[in-house]
């Protein structure tokens, strides 16, 4: 075998990772000793979401290195240390520490730096660029002391850092050169509606104002001087006022860079030198260069098929883009300037709704040649592909931008497009890739992005991956069966929907009115169950209930795998006395149980006979306890951090918090169990990101988040809302968990909720903060008659002699059950195996 | 003739749910829908979850048929023949079963 050659990427940030990624996925990765420079002190990291550092996302968060990446696929990295000549000719790359490594292929992926202007003063302190977590990390503390901020730039990224300001509570400013906000994308109509939208949010937009210097300020740390004369007084200075390529290892190695600066590539990605690539934003193809991710994973794919020996070609990439800016939609597509000759221009313009939309089509009227969307950017997915497929466009195209006045369809549905058209331009993923995944077995969303990674980047596709998947469904006939089982034509949502729409009480009755007639199963029987519990909250042993409860609802404990139960007080928070204590253990001893300490903070007593169910309980209440409802689909346990009472870090009292709201929710019937956490500080004991809800304590308040889960799939919760009052913090718990009870799935634990919502996380937020649908004061109403109905149902079960007749082991003897039989293990009970079982029988017998 | 058991009254049944009775040694489930007014009997046993647990489990039927599911890993077992619907080498006993004067009887023959 021939001796393996040596790889070397300069650059390990978003593009130069992909490569790697890539790389080590693909059949060629053997051939390599891989290593690779990383100038910052951490490795890559996700840039494109920088700026939710300021909504609670940590550096962590933000990384794009999957465990043990570097150390499983043998890679050498050399962090904090750049790279600081090339020796073409002997291929050496040296760095800055000292470090010389020969190559035999060389890849360089330097991305950009941050443009600074330089005006008088641009130099002082409290200016800063937008790029890196180490910038982030200064403005946040510059903005500490900070009253007024100023974005120099009225770009993409100028108007993300304006939100970044404004989310540090700063009195906000952008400054723009030219007439009109982000000019690279919009047309005048365009950019004017989105200035109005900025300003309605409270950021002040100050355009055609040319920077002259920047000098001491009187109220504030600087005063920037325009050239008009007019000046304005800030604190800090953020510019954003474009980006270039860093070319500069390339320049002193004689690799040829372009006139307006980046490392000049063909369309292998191949420099000058035959054996150095350079890809992302440091490359210059055809003299344009490339300020987005998705241009970059591309090239970084042509490098290892190149290496490969396939034949790859970069073909430029797309730079349309869809974004959302302080909750402002914003999408350009294609040529939206209408530079190509010929072009004809459509405008709607909606001034009472501020909406503006702009079509640039062909001479003939055949093609969509580029768009600009402002205000309402739903039109985005069909306009994309209108544009990058070429498909023709109706006979009147301003049918795609004008308000639908009859049922004239003009969406584009999945099936016109052709196989080749891509679907998630993050990650290179076409129509036909989707189309054989689903196929070969992928039929939910969520198996779909894991299979072909769509929709895992920016997210921008989602919608359009989901009608895909549903119209290809639809078509191979699985015709996604819905129905939660034969006997109910209807999803679980339907289902809800009807039993409050109707004021349904019971089973019988939704059977009679909407179901087969037959007895039903258990699947709808506990669906029904639950729902009936969720939305009424009555006793879940009522007569008309009783038999829609699984073994463990009906018994009100959980079987075992012997037929035994386990018991589970409720400790709120995790809290107990030293008395509570004592009393559960002489109730285990009374009972001879076996006692653990479970996952969720609490005592569970193992081995009970379903006649002891009732005695055990009287003893539990007697002692101050109440049911855990360890055994429902609900509120299982609020985890805490022991936090400020104790604990020198802690900045608010988790516990304190904990108790109240597992005391608020519990008893509450979900369609799947509900965990909860709250910790008192970022340290984060109580593990909340990893539960359905999950509160932090900040300096500001309570840092909520949602939709995490343990489990078999584990899932990062996502930060829903930041610094909130406990009056909020629990609405919104309300709201949300409300609308999670209505809407999710059977079984479905917030997590695949949430992964299956169609517009995700912002969704939900447009749901529970901005009450787009006008439920929230519903959501709030049913949780709270959720909360006035409790009760312990344990309580309720021991005072009603007529319910404790089912606790018996047998109807017509006071016999207990042979077959349970236990040994003892480390000085407690636990179930006899098999062979145990033989061999005890045997010797009864002799 | 069959010898019919007594074993309890029929207030003793739960509608739409299970009981279990110790019949000469055996235990066995009985169920009860008033919708159509009968009562089955099934082994108590599950065969899956090596446990007498079967009373304990949810009635319902499949494509008319009525059934219990097992409430340890939910396989569903027939109520009229005791065939398990996952698994067709797995058939439960079922007994003969009546009320009589509002009492229920058991047949543990054939
Ligand atoms: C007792 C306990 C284990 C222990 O000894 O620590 C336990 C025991 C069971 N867990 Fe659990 N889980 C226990 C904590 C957890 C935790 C940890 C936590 O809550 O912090 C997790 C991961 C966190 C999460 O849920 O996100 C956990 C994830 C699961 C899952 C996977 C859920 C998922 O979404 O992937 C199941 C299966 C399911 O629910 O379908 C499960 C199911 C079960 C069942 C119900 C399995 C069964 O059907 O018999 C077990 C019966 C409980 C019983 O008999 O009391 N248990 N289980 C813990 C009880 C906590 C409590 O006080 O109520
Ligand atoms: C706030 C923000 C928001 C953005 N939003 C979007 C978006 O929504 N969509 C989108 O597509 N794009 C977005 N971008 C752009 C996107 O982040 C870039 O296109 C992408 O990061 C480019 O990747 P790259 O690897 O080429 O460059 P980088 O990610 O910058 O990585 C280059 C790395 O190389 C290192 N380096 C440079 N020289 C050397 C050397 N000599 N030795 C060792 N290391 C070296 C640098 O320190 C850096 O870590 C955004 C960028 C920012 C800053
Ligand atoms: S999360 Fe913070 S407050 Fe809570 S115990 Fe840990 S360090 Fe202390
Ligand atoms: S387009 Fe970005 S994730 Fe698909």
């Amino acid at each position: 075998m021939s001796k393996k050659q040596t790889l070397i990427v300069i650059g390990n940030g978003m593009v130069g990772h992909n490569f790697l990624e890539t790389l080590v996925a693909s059949d060629i990765k053997d051939n390599y000793d891989i290593v690779t420079f990383c100038e910052e002190q951490r490795a890559a990291y996700d840039r494109v979401h920088l700026t939710e550092f300021f909504s609670g996302k940590t550096a962590e968060d933000l990384s794009l290195v999957t465990e043990n990446f570097f150390e499983g696929n043998g890679i050498k990295i050399y962090l904090n240390d750049k790279a600081v000549e090339i020796d073409t000719a002997n291929k050496i790359v040296t760095s800055q520490q000292g470090v010389a490594i020969s190559y035999d292929k060389l890849v360089l992926a330097t991305g950009s730096y941050a443009f600074v202007p330089p005006i008088a003063g641009h130099d002082r302190e409290n200016c800063f660029v937008y790029r890196t977590i180490e910038d982030l990390e200064a403005m946040t503390e510059a903005a500490k002391t900070a009253k007024v901020g100023a974005v120099v730039g009225g770009g993409l990224l100028g108007l993300e850092a304006a939100k970044a300001l404004q989310d540090l509570k700063l009195d906000t400013h952008v400054v723009q050169f030219s007439p009109g906000l982000m000019s690279a994308q919009l047309d005048d109509g365009g950019a004017q509606m989105l200035a109005n939208k900025i300003e309605a949010l409270g950021v002040s937009v100050l355009t055609s104002k040319n920077t002259t210097k920047i000098v001491d300020g009187t109220d504030c740390l600087h005063k920037m001087v325009f050239a008009d004369g007019t000046e304005l007084e800030t604190d800090i200075v953020l510019f954003s006022v474009g980006i270039r390529p860093r070319d500069e290892i390339a320049r002193c190695s004689g690799i040829e860079v372009g006139a307006r600066g980046g490392i000049v590539i063909d369309d292998q990605c191949k420099t000058s030198d035959p054996d150095i690539y350079a890809i992302g934003e440091c490359a210059v193809w055809k003299e344009q260069t490339f300020g987005l991710v998705a241009p970059g994973y591309s090239m970084a794919r042509t490098v290892v098929a190149d290496l490969s020996e396939q034949h790859a070609v970069f073909e430029g990439a797309d730079m349309s883009t869809k974004l959302k800016l302080n909750g402002v939609d914003v999408a350009s597509i294609g040529d939206a300037h209408a530079k190509t000759a010929g072009a004809l221009i459509y405008t709607y313009q909606n001034g009472a709704d501020e909406i503006y939309k702009r079509l640039v089509v062909s001479e003939d009227k055949k093609k969509l040649l580029g768009a600009v969307l402002v205000g309402d950017a739903s039109g985005y997915g069909t306009l994309l592909q209108y544009s990058l497929n070429s498909i023709d466009l109706p006979e009147h195209p301003d049918s795609l931008i004008l308000p639908s006045r009859s049922d004239e369809s003009v969406g584009l549905g999945p099936d016109a497009l052709p196989d080749s058209a891509q679907i998630c331009s993050c990650f290179d993923v076409t129509k036909g890739q989707v189309c054989s995944a689903i196929e070969n077995g992928c039929t939910s969303l969520a198996s779909l992005k894991n299979e072909t990674k769509a929709a895992t980047g920016c997210g921008g596709c989602t919608a359009l991956l989901k009608s895909v998947l549903d119209s290809e469904l639809e078509k191979s006939g699985v015709a996604v069966n819905t129905d939660i089982c034969e006997h109910f034509a209807h999803t679980r949502r339907d289902l809800y929907n009807i039993v409050m729409v109707e004021d349904i009480k019971t089973f019988d009755e939704l059977m009679d009115k909407h179901g087969n007639g037959g007895l039903g199963c258990d699947i709808c029987r506990q669906a029904i169950g639950s729902i009936l519990a969720s939305y009424w909250n009555e006793y879940i042993l009522e007569k008309d209930h009783l038999s829609l409860q699984d073994t463990n609802d009906t018994f009100l404990a959980n079987m075992q795998k012997d037929g035994t139960y386990s018991v589970v007080p409720r400790m709120t928070g995790g809290e107990v006395t030293p008395d509570g204590l004592i009393a559960i253990g002489q109730i285990a001893k009374k009972y001879k149980l076996y006692t653990k300490v479970t996952g969720g903070q609490r005592v569970d007593l193992f081995g009970a006979r379903v006649d002891q169910l009732p005695l055990i309980w009287k003893e539990l209440i007697d002692a101050g306890f109440e049911s855990g409802h360890a055994y429902g689909k609900s509120l299982r346990t609020v985890k805490s951090c022991v936090g400020s009472t104790w604990c020198r870090y802690g900045v608010d009292d988790s516990v304190g918090l904990a108790v109240e709201l597992e005391n608020r929710y519990k008893g509450l019937r979900s369609p799947h169990k509900i965990k909860f956490a709250v910790s008192g500080c970022t340290r984060e004991c109580a593990e909340a990101q990893s539960k359905d809800i999950g509160v932090i304590a900040t300096e500001g308040g309570w840092n909520l988040y949602v939709c995490g889960n343990g489990g078999m799939k584990p899932r990062h919760a996502d930060l829903f809302a930041t610094n909130l009052d406990k009056d909020t913090l629990i609405k919104y718990i309300d709201r949300v968990l409300s609308f999670y009870v209505r809407s999710a799935d059977r079984l479905q634990r917030t997590s695949v909720w949430m992964e299956n919502m169609e517009g995700g996380l912002d969704y939900l937020k447009s749901i529970v903060i901005e009450d787009k649908l006008g439920i929230c004061s519903s959501l709030e109403e049913q949780m709270q008659h959720v909360v006035d109905n409790y009760q312990c149902e344990w309580k309720t079960t021991i005072a009603d002699e007529s319910k404790l007749k089912r606790f018996r082991t047998f109807i017509n003897s006071d016999k207990t059950d042979e077959n349970i039989l236990f040994v003892e293990e480390r000085g407690q009970i636990r179930p006899a195996t098999e062979e145990e079982h033989q061999h005890l029988a045997l010797s009864e017998d002799a | 003739m069959t010898k019919w058991i007594d074993i309890c009254s029929i207030d003793d049944l739960q509608a739409n749910s299970g009981v279990c009775a110790l019949v000469e040694g055996k235990q066995i489930a009985i169920f009860y829908t008033p919708q159509n007014n009968t009562v089955y009997a099934i082994d108590n046993y599950d065969p899956f979850g090596k446990a007498q647990v079967l009373s304990r489990g949810l009635i319902g039927d499949i494509k008319g048929e009525p059934m219990i599911a097992s409430p340890l890993y939910k396989q569903h077992f027939s109520l009229k023949t005791g065939q398990c619907f996952e698994d067709e080498t797995v058939k439960n006993t079922v007994y003969a079963i009546r009320i009589e004067n509002d009492r229920v009887e058991i047949s543990l023959e054939g």
